[in-house]
């Protein structure tokens, strides 16, 4: 075979690797499909494809009353919101393991989870005492959203300070994440036991709190944040080669992950405020993604952001189909069925 | 003609080289060697701006920035999953967009083909050894088309036939390209037989900037490698340094 032939051959089994990628997000895309409808149709009262077909057609304002209010009222904000929060944390997920280099970071390394927590315990204590002019219902994701944005404003000023290595934004985020977990400590310690039950139902994280305002509110941030991380597509995957060989490619990798750190806290701050924590989705997506298309953040990250939509669909679904009357939050189901997908993903895992 | 002028480079608070003026010719190769703590990386990073002082580097004399400069560190290993095309696309990452121009798929085939790595074009570098993923980066940095390209020891995880290969091939783009190569080396006999002119760094200093011939006399290398050294010529001439150990 001439050099030529060999090169035509790589060349075509490079292009068949890039169609197979395209293809796995195509069938990701199918799958979530498929879920949606599943989470629809799911829930103490059940509904038919029939019916939900009939019922979407006839709209909010339709003949069916009860069946249009179940509808639009309450599945259908839940499921859009498990899609934007799931996509949200898995490409939080992703980025953060890509800049931190670090198979174990997650959405919530940098300690957003916990300031969101101390926030949301905050609001729930003292509730209209704070004074702030918001709704009531909007409280307790305003200062989750809030607290996630100063823990933020602290990691950032550090990384300013001292460089965004990844060990320098680790340890600040660890800092930052003990600091407000005390912080939270200390307002459940004070709280009576029914607002207490109340922080402890928050922080379990369930998509019961969603609404219509809620489902845009961090639509909306998730949105904004897509066109940034298209930019940042090929110097993320860049960065994948290692500190020094993305650096002598000319990238300014500590510029790169302060801008990356920021669009992670938004997407983050946008899921743990209206949902509370849920936690596993942003560490196992990214494994899953990489495993099925490889390190290419043009098909790893809507890859990564599919299978977190996938695991939250799907956790809604079983927290739904285990107790009918009252769904489990699926924050408590994605931390339970976590481990063993995370032990499943690494052991199939041949890393190729 | 590049131009280079350096500061005086610092390792921390010690200071590793003091101040010099370079001149590259265009499509040369230059080989920088020294002994181990010379400063023949730190001079590198400097060149590429990695460091905290900054070179300043002229053409013709028209300052350049950085992205002219291409650069490889000592250091290489890839553990992603990447294939070896994706990884030298890379090289010009700066011109992708979500699809990938067919006309760049095209060369980087094409310079694949000429480093000899056709049939790892697909292959994932995280399967390849360390030899290979040094040639794949070295090609990488081609395809970057820098104008000058600093690269901190080339040929340090290649084979023999790889390492005479990828320096034939090296100088070759350098004379087509115009490109000027600098490259740290601690085999003096291949900086001898590859490199236009050769540096010699030691005591903090440039100590000699030279032809190969002209660099690499006996009382330098003794001097500055503590080796009894025996220079001779091979059947193409070329200057053959073997070290002895000092008695």
């Amino acid at each position: 075979m001439s050099v030529q032939d060999r090169l035509d051959t790589s060349v075509r089994a490079w292009r068949a690797r890039s169609a197979r990628r395209g293809a796995a997000v195509g069938a990701a895309l199918l799958l979530l499909i498929g879920l949606v409808l599943a989470d629809l149709m799911t829930g103490p009262s059940a509904m038919s494809p029939g019916t939900l077909w009939q019922t979407f057609l006839a709209g909010p304002q339709g003949a069916d009353r009860a069946a249009a209010a179940i509808l639009f009222q309450i599945r259908l904000p839940q499921t859009v919101m498990a899609l934007i929060v799931g996509g949200a944390l898995g490409l939080a997920g992703l980025m953060m393991q890509t800049i931190l280099a670090n198979p174990l970071a997650s959405p919530f390394t940098l300690g957003f989870s916990a300031a969101a927590g101390f926030g949301a315990a905050l609001a729930i204590m003292f509730g209209s005492a704070l004074a702030v002019p918001v709704p009531g219902w909007l409280l307790t994701p305003a200062c989750a959203f809030v607290a996630t944005l100063s823990a933020t404003a602290l990691v950032w000023l550090v990384a300013r300070l001292k460089g965004s290595q990844p060990e320098v934004l680790v340890l600040a985020g660890i800092a930052v994440l003990f600091f407000f977990q005390s912080l939270q400590s200390l307002v459940q310690f004070m709280a009576s036991p029914e607002v207490l039950q109340q922080i402890v139902f928050w922080l379990f994280g369930s998509l019961l709190k969603a609404n219509w305002t809620a489902v845009k509110t961090a639509g909306v941030i998730v949105a904004l944040c897509l066109p940034l991380i298209a930019r940042e597509t090929w110097a993320l995957t860049t960065l994948r080669m290692g500190e020094a060989n993305a650096e002598s490619l000319g990238l300014d990798t500590d510029a790169l992950r302060r801008r990356v750190f920021l669009i992670t806290a938004a997407l983050t701050a946008a899921a743990v405020s209206f949902t509370g924590t849920i936690g596993f989705v942003g560490l196992i997506a990214p494994h899953v993604a990489r495993a099925m298309v490889g390190e290419d953040h043009r098909f790893a990250l809507p890859f990564a952001a599919l299978t977190g939509a996938l695991i939250l669909v799907s956790a809604s679904v079983v927290s739904k189909l285990l107790s009918s009357g009252a769904a489990i939050p699926v924050g408590i189901v994605t931390a339970v069925a976590g481990i063993p997908m995370l032990a499943a993903v690494i052991l199939t895992h041949r890393g190729n | 003609m590049f131009e280079i002028t350096l500061p005086a480079l610092r390792r921390g608070r010690s200071l590793v080289l003091q101040p010099m003026e370079l001149r590259l010719p265009a499509g040369s190769l230059t080989g920088i060697v020294g002994p181990n703590g010379a400063g023949k990386s730190t001079l590198l990073r400097a060149i590429a701006g990695l460091s905290p002082e900054r070179a300043i580097l002229r053409r013709a004399g028209r300052v350049l920035d950085r992205a002219a400069v291409g650069f490889l560190p000592q250091s290489f290993t890839v553990r992603a999953n990447l294939s070896v095309l994706d990884c030298v696309l890379l090289g010009r990452r700066e011109g992708l967009g979500w699809s990938v121009p067919p006309a760049m798929i095209a060369q980087a085939r094409d310079i694949l083909g000429r480093f000899g790595l056709a049939e790892l074009a697909a292959r994932g570098m995280n399967t390849l050894s360390g030899g290979q993923q040094q040639r794949v980066l070295l090609v990488q940095r081609l395809f970057r088309n820098p104008q000058l390209l600093a690269l901190d020891e080339p040929t340090s995880a290649l084979d023999l036939h790889h390492q005479l290969g990828a320096l034939a091939a090296l100088r070759t783009h350098a004379r087509q390209s115009g490109t000027a190569v600098i490259a740290a080396l601690h085999d003096l006999t291949l900086a001898a037989r590859f490199c236009d002119r050769v540096m010699v760094l030691g005591e903090g200093r440039l100590i000699c900037h030279d032809t190969p011939e002209g660099a690499l006399t006996p009382e330098r290398v003794a001097t500055h490698w503590c080796v009894t050294p025996e220079l001779l010529r091979d059947r193409d001439a070329c200057l053959v340094v073997v070290p002895h150990t000092v008695e």
